[in-house]
């Protein structure tokens, strides 16, 4: 059975300039550990596919399916993790506490908190950081732990609203490679948006291209690189290929308009 | 400590201009007793120095206005007869007068140390039911479509009448139906102080942004864990701060409600005060109340501080 299952799906906001037609027909399956990015220029309605999954925003036709059940559904059964474009650690919380929130929400012993805390620091590395306040850590850092936060719960998805988006090229490099690690070790289905080429050529199993007015999927490329990926796998002939044809995708949307 | 020297700057420039402000102020009364003691003054009879102009009563008679600034019952007594008017009436007559604390083992009903008692006891009981139905209004506005449509307009109402008309009402209702005592000043500071907080509380309980609040829907989190986890802990500097404004509001209600009934009370001497031309006992008087405000908004800055702090929010 597939985790996400999008059938003509279709968004329009209704705004005080007139309809904003958000997404288009969009029809998309994601199988059980595909790990998804999501590419396209802004405003193309990536953030709304994605808040879609979670129930965060209802489609106006079409069908969505997540996990079988309707997003909605989905979201009470808490089948994901969601990690927003800005780390949104609440300031009052030390990153320990922060980390903890949703397993205080779904009624988690105080045990399991504390031990689940502490593994998911470990796997995002920032070990040692439980006690701080979100303002005494860098913007990465913040990222990291909001990531540990959508890690703490058993949830076999996880979407992911350009995370990185903010953080410099090393930075990014080194979560990348965290984020793959962890997709490997957990077996999660991961849905990813990113504004970056080799960031989505790098992680994915599949890369949906899309192109903004009306939002539509233009490309689904199924990536042939295999599941290991050293970070100088960016400079193979096979990911070269995949960029290419990504970069394609991209300017077709373009001309289209 | 750097603050230091400006402050001081501040305050000598206005008892500078409180003593030479007392000059022109005083001259009348300045002038009778200089002419019952027997120097010369022009003009010479009382009511045509009442006729003519303070300047010009000044200008007249630079060389006797030199009682200015001691003369009895005052128009505007100067800043060391408020400061010993404020020592005789609490120092002084406590620790040396028949019915002080010393003597007697209860506060004098003459020292402003009593009054300010009587005053600060309903200051704190009306804040604390404003504070309270402040935040209870909050909450119910922040939740409930219909409160925040049906509440919000009536507390602007409520505060755009004028407290000194509202509040002999206030305190004639509630004795009619055997309310007394410290209860009608409490309430009429509740009713100055609950606005402040609501509006504060009300900002404070809207101030998560959508995505903190989108973050609490992935949890499917119910709307009290919203309440407990989200809204309260980031409404709390909006809240610390309407209560600072709030308790010194408070004060000003008490003191409004003490002037009708003048059983006691900061309020009560200052309108006793006015009654006997005693315009020192009303200085007195208004200088204590700005301390005690003072003093009340400086202990909830204290414990804004500490919350702040532990809530790792202190800036
Ligand atoms: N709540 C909303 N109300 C009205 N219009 C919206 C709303 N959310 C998004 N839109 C519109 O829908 C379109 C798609 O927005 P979306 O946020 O999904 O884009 P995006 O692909 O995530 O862009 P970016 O890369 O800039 O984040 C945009 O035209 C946007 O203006
Ligand atoms: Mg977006």
């Amino acid at each position: 059975m597939s985790v996400i299952e999008a059938k003509g799906l279709n968004l329009t906001f209704q705004t005080n300039d007139g309809p904003v037609h958000a997404l288009k027909d969009v029809n998309l399956t994601i199988e059980k550990g595909d790990f998804v990015s999501f590419i396209g220029p802004s405003g193309c309605g990536k953030t709304t596919f994605l808040r879609c999954v979670a129930g965060l925003e209802h489609p106006t036709g079409g069908t969505l399916s997540v996990n079988g059940m309707t997003p909605d559904e989905a979201r009470k059964a808490r089948a994901y993790g969601y990690v927003f474009q800005a780390a949104g650690l609440y300031p009052w919380r030390t990153i320990g506490r922060n980390i903890a929130l949703p397993l205080e929400i779904m009624g988690y012993s105080k045990s399991e908190q504390a031990e689940r805390v502490k593994r998911v620091l470990d796997l995002v590395e920032l070990t040692g950081f439980e006690k701080k306040f979100p303002w005494q850590l860098s913007g990465g850092m913040q990222q990291r732990a909001s990531i540990a936060r959508a890690l703490a719960f058993d949830a076999d998805i996880l979407l992911m609203d350009e995370p990185f988006g903010a953080l410099d090229e090393i930075v990014r490099d080194r979560l990348n490679e965290e984020v793959l690690k962890l997709w490997n070790n957990t077996g999660k289905t991961i849905g990813f948006v990113t504004h970056s080429i080799p960031e989505a050529v790098y992680l994915s199993t599949k890369i949906v291209v899309m192109s903004p007015r009306p939002g539509r999927i233009t490309d689904v490329i199924e990536s042939t690189l295999p599941r290991e990926r050293p970070l100088d796998i960016r400079d193979s002939a096979e990911f070269i290929a995949i960029a290419h044809r990504v970069r394609d995708g991209l300017r077709a949307g373009h001309m289209d308009e | 400590m750097n603050k230091l020297g400006p402050v001081i700057t501040v305050i000598l420039a206005i008892v500078a201009f409180w003593y030479v402000a007392a000059v022109p102020m005083n001259v009348q009364e300045t002038l009778t007793a200089a002419e019952r003691a027997g120097v010369a003054v022009t003009p010479d009879n009382a009511r045509a120095r009442s006729e003519a102009g303070r300047w010009s009563l000044v200008f007249q008679n630079l060389d006797a206005l030199g009682g200015s600034w001691s003369v009895d019952r005052a128009r505007l007594p100067s800043p060391h007869q408020v400061l010993t008017e404020i020592y005789n009436s609490t120092w002084d007559e406590e620790v040396n007068g028949r019915r002080g604390i010393v003597n007697s083992g209860s506060f004098s009903n003459r020292s402003l140390v009593y009054h300010s008692g009587v005053t600060l006891g309903a200051t704190v009981l009306g804040f604390l039911i404003g504070a309270g139905f402040g935040i209870l209004l909050a909450v119910g506005i922040v939740y409930s479509r219909t409160m925040d449509r049906s509440v919000m307009p009536w507390a602007i109402v409520s505060q755009t009448i004028p407290i000194v008309a509202l509040a002999p009402m206030i305190i004639v209702v509630l004795y009619s139906i055997g309310i007394g005592g410290m209860m009608p000043k409490a309430v009429i500071s509740a009713y100055l102080s609950f606005f402040p907080v609501v509006v504060g509380m009300v900002k404070g309980l809207r101030s998560p942004d959508h995505m903190q609040l989108d973050l609490l829907r992935t949890y499917n989190a119910s709307k009290s864990q919203g309440f407990w986890k989200l809204r309260l802990p980031a409404s709390m500097p909006y809240l610390f701060t309407s209560l600072k404004i709030g308790i010194a509001a408070s004060l000003v209600g008490a003191i409004v409600g003490e002037l009708p009934v003048q059983r006691g009370g900061l309020g009560a001497r200052m309108l006793s005060g006015s009654y006997y031309g005693q315009t020192e006992q009303i200085w007195a008087a208004l200088f204590v109340a700005a301390i005690l405000a003072a003093l009340m908004v400086a202990i909830i800055g204290w414990i804004e501080a500490r919350t702040l702090k532990r809530m790792g929010m202190a800036v």
